[in-house]
């Protein structure tokens, strides 16, 4: 019984191997799988919303690419990167998945990309920050969307500094988020000669942000930026509006924040803060077409990494068309090779280390009175183009980009 | 006292089971074991048992000592990091790296065992808990180890005792199988000795155990060193077959993950545990997939069963066949 189920199994991986071998479509069909937080802190972020968003590009591209099926599977990570690493292997190996899209949370992106790499499966990643996923860790089919902590660092700083913005005092998180978004910023600011008054660390996550803002309050500083994310950036928010530090003058600086977060904080309390975004469905009339049809189906306006699946989606299937083919490796260097075109991305190239390079927004949280709506939240300050957004490929460290 | 009171085993330490009907039981179960990869998806079934011997060696202190420790993330997190960090950085074989995890394990239950067992009942898990808030804080800002948020990624299964290649998910599974049978084995052997007859002496009625003349304390400290290594065993196992370590193992939700796995099983049983280790696992991996709400399905389940089977699933099955007879 033993010796035959192995026979079986031994004969059963041949036949699969040499199906992958083949050209065209490996299982007649192309899955996507959407790996995504459906329970956690970032289900607002990305969650059912990137699954909606996923869906959209399939159905706005066809439901068919090369005149096969396209099939989307979805699950919950729950932000543990084991249960991640483990459906993103088991998709591979017996769902035949071809990509995987979404994939929030910095461990989980890590993770899942490293599995993706050994087992030549495309990984799109445009929930998580970490810049480390093109760097040293790129793969041949790892890819970064919408944003990273290089480019927070990079859209927001030099625009606040040339307005004026002199003097900084940082609040960071205490973990190596924050502290890969603070040690960026100071470089920034070192480079354009800003003085940086001050900067405190924060316990993450915290309820009471206080004490840190009456610190930055009283530093003096004429920028208070906050390197902190999700809650921690939404209390803080909301406690300097309570202390008013904008009020008294000073400029706030989230350097990571979703619509979804401020959209939460309201515009009293949010009105004046900056942040920086890769996507913002007021743009112009191509963004808002696609925002008010996702709108349509969710109830609710994209956030950027929502944007970015669809947008990542929508190239990976254009992809496989140009490659005639689902390979991983063959349709990683298309993508490479094609322009990023679609109603989120006007005009994107993506670099050898997997980074799709695009224009970043600096953004200012409106006034109540200048709001028309519910989702009418920023007004655009400055538009960044992506070289100067995005960290230079050939000095990632990704042996790709070398 | 009254926690230790409501999570008092039901049937006798060993089963109802005795002689040949054992040997069978145990010889199906090993066999059914070894057939599973064929069956389930080998990835999730590593993992399973990583969690099962983990709530195994959990059980040890809960059921057979009676004392709640709701800090063992601390040493499944902690073995994790030092079982991958061992293997990725120094190269290690993983044998070597899972037993330099135990050890580790062991190391820090010796410390934090003979600092907690000093209370009980409600003080013990909450000394417990607060030094395994401690390592979890560590583990956040050891980045340069630890990965920080982002976590110890990377980890090489390598060649197992330098050289059978671990790569392929079925020999992996085979070994994760060994090392699961060599843990459980051990805590079989530690809790039908001599020794093991004194901590269950102790769990019933500590004052007479000190009054026959046991120094109760050492026996606790023991119990509690030997289930944090194999905890760290369980640990580092993990960080070998899944290739990460992330913060989820050093949290405290794992330490109340494994209370839950332990309870769903069977307290003080010695199958359970890995049952419920097997249960909570599977729920978490193929729940993920159904677009249920994960966490709110595995809190009706776990109310379900406190409310329905007290004693855990195998405890059930244990008074069931021993009410036939």
């Amino acid at each position: 019984m033993f010796k035959k189920s192995l026979l079986a199994g031994v004969a059963l991986s041949a036949m699969l191997s040499g199906a992958a071998l083949a050209e065209g479509l490996s299982g007649d069909k192309v899955v996507i799988g959407v790996l995504t937080d459906l329970s956690g802190v970032y289900a607002d972020v990305a969650g059912k919303g990137s699954i909606v968003a996923v869906e959209m590009a399939v159905a706005d591209y066809g439901g068919k690419v090369l005149g096969k099926p396209i099939e989307v599977i979805t699950a919950d990570h729950q932000n543990k990167a084991d249960i991640a690493v483990n459906i993103a292997r088991e998709w591979i190996d017996t769902k035949g998945a071809d990509a995987l899209v979404d994939l929030v949370t910095s461990s989980v992106g890590l993770g899942v990309q490293g599995v993706g790499g050994e087992k030549g499966v495309v990984t799109i990643n445009s929930g998580a920050a970490t810049v480390r996923l093109t760097q040293k860790e790129c793969t041949a089919t790892s890819f970064h969307w919408i944003y990273d902590t290089y480019s927070l660092a990079h859209v927001t700083t030099p625009s606040v500094v040339a307005d004026g913005g002199d003097s900084w005092f940082i609040i960071t998180a205490d973990y190596a988020f924050g502290h890969s978004l603070e040690a960026d910023a100071k470089t920034v600011l070192g480079e354009l000669g800003a003085k940086v008054v001050g900067s405190v660390r924060h316990p993450f996550p915290s309820a009471d942000l206080s004490s840190f803002l009456l610190q930055a309050q009283s530093s003096g500083a004429k920028v208070v930026a906050l390197a902190n994310a999700g809650q921690d950036t939404i209390n803080s928010v909301k406690q300097a509006a309570e202390f008013g530090i904008v009020a008294g003058g000073q400029k706030l600086v989230a350097l990571l924040a979703f619509l979804s977060d401020i959209h939460s904080i309201g515009l009293e309390l949010g009105q004046g803060l900056l942040v920086t975004t890769g996507f913002y469905w007021d743009l112009d009339d191509e963004t808002r077409g696609f925002s008010k049809k996702f709108f349509d189906k969710f109830g609710k306006m994209p956030t950027m990494v929502q944007a970015a699946d669809y947008s990542a989606t929508l190239h990976y299937l254009k992809a496989i068309e140009a490659a005639g083919t689902d390979d991983g490796k063959v349709v990683a260097a298309k993508m490479k090779e094609l322009p990023v075109k679609d109603a989120v991305i006007h005009e994107g190239k993506i670099a050898a280390n997997g980074r799709v390079v695009h224009d970043m927004y600096l953004m200012e949280v409106k006034k109540p009175s200048e709001s028309t709506g519910e989702w009418d939240l920023y007004k655009l300050v400055k538009t960044v183009p992506g070289a100067q957004a995005f960290q230079d490929p050939a000095k990632s460290g990704c042996a790709l980009a070398q | 006292m009254a926690v230790v009171k409501s999570i008092r085993p039901s049937g006798t330490v060993s089963g109802r089971f005795t002689g040949n009907t054992r040997l069978i039981i145990g010889v199906l179960l090993i066999a059914a074991l070894l057939v599973a990869p064929y069956v389930a998806y080998p990835g999730f079934l590593m993992k399973a048992l990583c969690f099962a011997l983990f709530a195994c060696a959990f059980n040890l202190m809960l059921g057979f000592v009676g004392l709640l420790s709701f800090g063992h993330a601390a040493f499944f997190g902690t073995a994790a990091y030092a079982s991958g960090y061992a293997a990725k950085v120094w190269g290690l074989t993983p044998e070597l790296a899972i037993l330099f995890g135990g050890l580790v394990g062991g190391a820090m239950g010796l410390v934090i065992g003979a600092i907690a067992i000093r209370r009980q009942g409600i003080y013990f898990a909450m000394i417990t808990l607060a030094i395994s808030q401690m390592v979890f804080f560590f583990a956040i800002q050891a980045g340069s180890i630890t990965g920080g948020e982002d976590g110890l990624q990377g980890v090489p299964r390598g060649n197992l005792f330098g050289l059978i290649s671990l790569e392929d998910s079925l020999t992996m599974y085979y070994f994760v199988l060994a090392v699961f049978l060599l843990g459980f084995g051990l805590i079989w052997r530690i809790v039908n000795s001599p020794y093991g007859a004194v901590l269950k002496a102790i769990r019933e009625n500590e004052p007479r155990a000190i009054s026959l003349g046991y120094r109760v304390d050492r026996f606790k400290v023991l119990a509690f060193t030997l289930s944090a290594a194999l905890t760290g065993v369980a640990g580092g196992t993990k960080a070998i077959a899944v290739q990460l370590a992330s913060l989820t193992d050093v949290q405290w939700q794992m330490s109340g993950e494994v209370i839950l796995m332990t309870l769903l099983g069977g307290v003080g049983t010695l199958v359970g545990p890995a049952v419920g280790g097997a249960l909570v696992v599977g729920l978490e991996n193929y729940l993920a997939t159904s677009g249920l709400p994960v966490t709110m399905v595995i809190g009706v389940v776990f109310v379900v069963c406190v409310l329905v089977f007290r004693r855990g699933i195998v405890g059930e099955i244990n008074v069931f066949l021993g009410r036939r007879r």
